[in-house]
């Protein structure tokens, strides 16, 4: 028999009614499940619901309590590093694609060293290595070459790359790599074939599982995520919850966290959102997720303006980027053209005096590679 | 005056160790330690920077405070052995508190791994302090390991539930012959001095202070409970009573004179 994946939990919601199901949802029914212990996959629906908006300030103040208590009052911060834009895919989103006119950089591991030493003057210990997906330029020796060259200056190294084979994950483990991070952009598969054009990426089930190869690996942490506007946010919010919890029973001893990235404008042929995703639908997201997996990570990056990111410390995020640039070799020049536009423009230091004046410590160091 | 605790040859006379994850600042540490009077602080060796002084946790750590690493993140005997040997490295002592989870819904600790880590470690001449689920044959295993102490746990961590296992606990404290430290759990003082009330050797606190709106205040409150509770114990509790001693409804009789 085939071993099953979490591409088998959406093929049963295919035939799901969301639209039924969030029309018979009562008031009694959002506050029965507020007040339960554990949340099961259609108590956290049922958070999701446009009803539940109502109830947004005592779902908030739940995802609060359980967020203190389970990480305290701390934050983890982490930069992003992108080292090759060279990408043949084609998403109509991104300013990567392969149809934009762009000049393409790829680092050379002395430059990869460069930008390593510019971020680690300011504290940060964790790095996210990216790249587009052209494994011609950026392969699977050359991301491991960069492996070696981060690992002088930092103590934990995620990776944000195309989606691998197991065994090339095995090889990420071995050179030092601690954590994956990988969007699956939406979990609608028919708009997901309308959205990505050409290239690798137009597997979508191939990369709804590279999580779980990941895992199998041996990789301790695994971020996944859906952008946030390509579909209803509803049920991507629903699908990528349902995914990590999916990831926590398979492994349960990794680190399971989601991201929540809300599409931003980016160069090329102005692509718009089929959904405009407002603050409140992400509040609502982020705190009902709290509750669904009190002990996941949700990680919130500089898509977001400073006041929203400041406003939603606490309310269930627990990492957040700082000093972020979306461009290849952007934390040693400036003018690298970035992915996408950022909002957030603070430096690591500005983001910790802005924690510890809200009450939080910035954690720069949460884990070492062994 | 209550009996110091004594745990591989050193003499501690607070019971109550700390924890030092958690806070919304590391300045606030010492201010914590001194209100409860700690001895003994652990502190994450994942959590530790050796090349950043002002965000490094043990510099915020009073000297004569024994520091007691932990594993935190290893999720099998070897990670927390590799951890071990790596806090050793960094110059924080012998002293290790095995913490080892491969449950991430519930952070349960896993106590056969627990049980093969403490093995090694003791053998290379660490005092090991093991983060355990209360059970008894567990335990033992652990004495044989070379455990320097116990350490069941009263609630999963950080869930300030008090003491959930409290039965299990009472067995460790009757049939173990090392000091039993209540680890993880404990919400409140009245919590602490229930368990130190039973027999327990010390406790552990950490989210209860760490969260705290005023973790300066909790930590003395703590700090008083841990010792009313050891006071307590080692005075004896007078007997509980279900009815008065005057009546002997059953053998009185004997006494009635004919």
């Amino acid at each position: 028999m085939r071993e099953t994946t979490f591409y088998d939990d959406v093929s049963h919601y295919q035939t799901f009614d969301f639209e039924g199901f969030f029309q018979q949802i009562r008031e009694q029914d959002i506050l029965r499940v507020l007040e339960a212990n554990r949340l099961t996959p259609l108590g956290y629906l049922t958070l999701l619901s446009p009803i539940a908006e109502k109830y947004l300030e005592q779902i908030a103040q739940r995802a609060q309590e359980l967020t203190v208590r389970h990480f305290g009052r701390t934050m983890q911060l982490f930069t992003p590093m992108y080292v090759s834009d060279y990408c043949i895919n084609h998403c109509v989103y991104c300013g990567f694609q392969e149809k934009n006119k762009l000049n393409r950089r790829r680092l050379s591991l002395a430059e990869v060293g460069l930008e390593a030493r510019s971020i680690v003057e300011t504290g940060l210990k964790h790095i996210l290595l990216l790249t587009g997906e052209d494994r011609r330029q950026a392969g699977v020796t050359y991301l491991k070459e960069c492996v070696q060259v981060l690992r002088r200056n930092f103590t934990a190294i995620g990776i944000e790359v195309y989606p691998l084979q197991q065994e090339e994950y095995v090889e990420m483990v071995e050179a030092g790599v601690d954590s994956l991070t990988m969007f699956q952009e939406t979990y609608n598969s028919v708009l997901y074939a309308r959205l990505h054009l050409a290239g690798p990426k137009r597997d979508y089930r191939f990369r709804l599982e590279a999580p779980e190869r990941a895992g199998k690996a041996g990789l301790r942490g695994l971020n996944i995520g859906a952008l946030l506007g390509l579909d209803d946010w509803r049920r991507d919010a629903f699908f990528t919850g349902l995914h990590a919890d999916y990831l926590q029973r398979r492994f349960p001893d990794a680190e399971i966290s989601i991201s929540t990235p809300r599409i931003r404008p980016c160069i090329g042929d102005g692509f718009q959102p089929a959904a405009n995703v407002i603050d409140s639908n992400l509040v609502q997201y982020i705190t009902a997720f709290r509750l669904f997996l009190p002990r996941g990570g949700i990680t919130l990056s500089t898509r977001e303006t400073p006041t929203l990111r400041n406003h939603l410390l606490g309310l269930g995020v627990t990492r957040m980027s700082a000093g972020v640039s979306t461009g290849v070799g952007g934390h040693s020049r400036t003018d690298a053209p970035g992915q996408f536009e950022i909002a957030d423009n603070r430096s690591v230091g500005d983001m910790a005096a802005m924690l510890y004046q809200r009450g939080y410590q910035p954690v720069y160091k949460d884990w070492q590679t062994l | 005056m209550a009996e110091p605790l004594k745990i591989a040859g050193y003499s501690i006379n607070s019971r109550l160790f700390i924890g030092t994850g958690k806070f919304a600042s590391n300045t606030i540490i010492p201010e914590v330690i001194a209100a409860a009077s700690a001895e003994v602080v652990t502190v994450a060796l994942r959590r530790m920077d050796i090349n950043f002084p002002d965000e490094n946790i043990v510099n915020f750590i009073p000297k004569g405070c024994i520091i007691m690493p932990n594993t935190s993140g290893a999720r099998n005997a070897e990670e927390a052995i590799r951890i071990a040997r790596l806090a050793q490295a960094s110059g924080c002592g012998n002293w290790i508190k095995i913490e080892v989870i491969a449950d991430n819904r519930y952070l349960l600790p896993d106590n056969q791994e627990t049980i093969k880590a403490t093995e090694v470690l003791a053998n290379e001449g660490f005092v090991v302090l093991p983060y355990m689920s209360p059970d008894l044959m567990a335990a033992r295993r652990l004495v044989d390991a070379g455990a320097a102490a116990v350490m069941p746990l009263g609630a999963p961590i950080g869930t300030n539930r008090g003491l959930k296992t409290k039965e299990l606990i009472r067995i460790l404290i009757e049939e173990i012959p090392l000091p039993i430290i209540v680890d993880a759990g404990i919400g409140k003082p009245s919590e602490a001095a229930e368990a130190m009330e039973m027999g327990a050797a010390a406790v552990l606190v950490n989210t209860a202070m760490a969260t705290a709106q005023n973790p300066v205040a909790i930590a003395k409150a703590f700090a008083l409970a841990v010792k009313a509770g050891r006071i307590a114990f080692e005075a004896g509790p007078g007997a509980v009573q279900a009815y008065a001693n005057a009546s002997s409804p059953l053998t009185g009789f004997l006494r009635e004179s004919l």
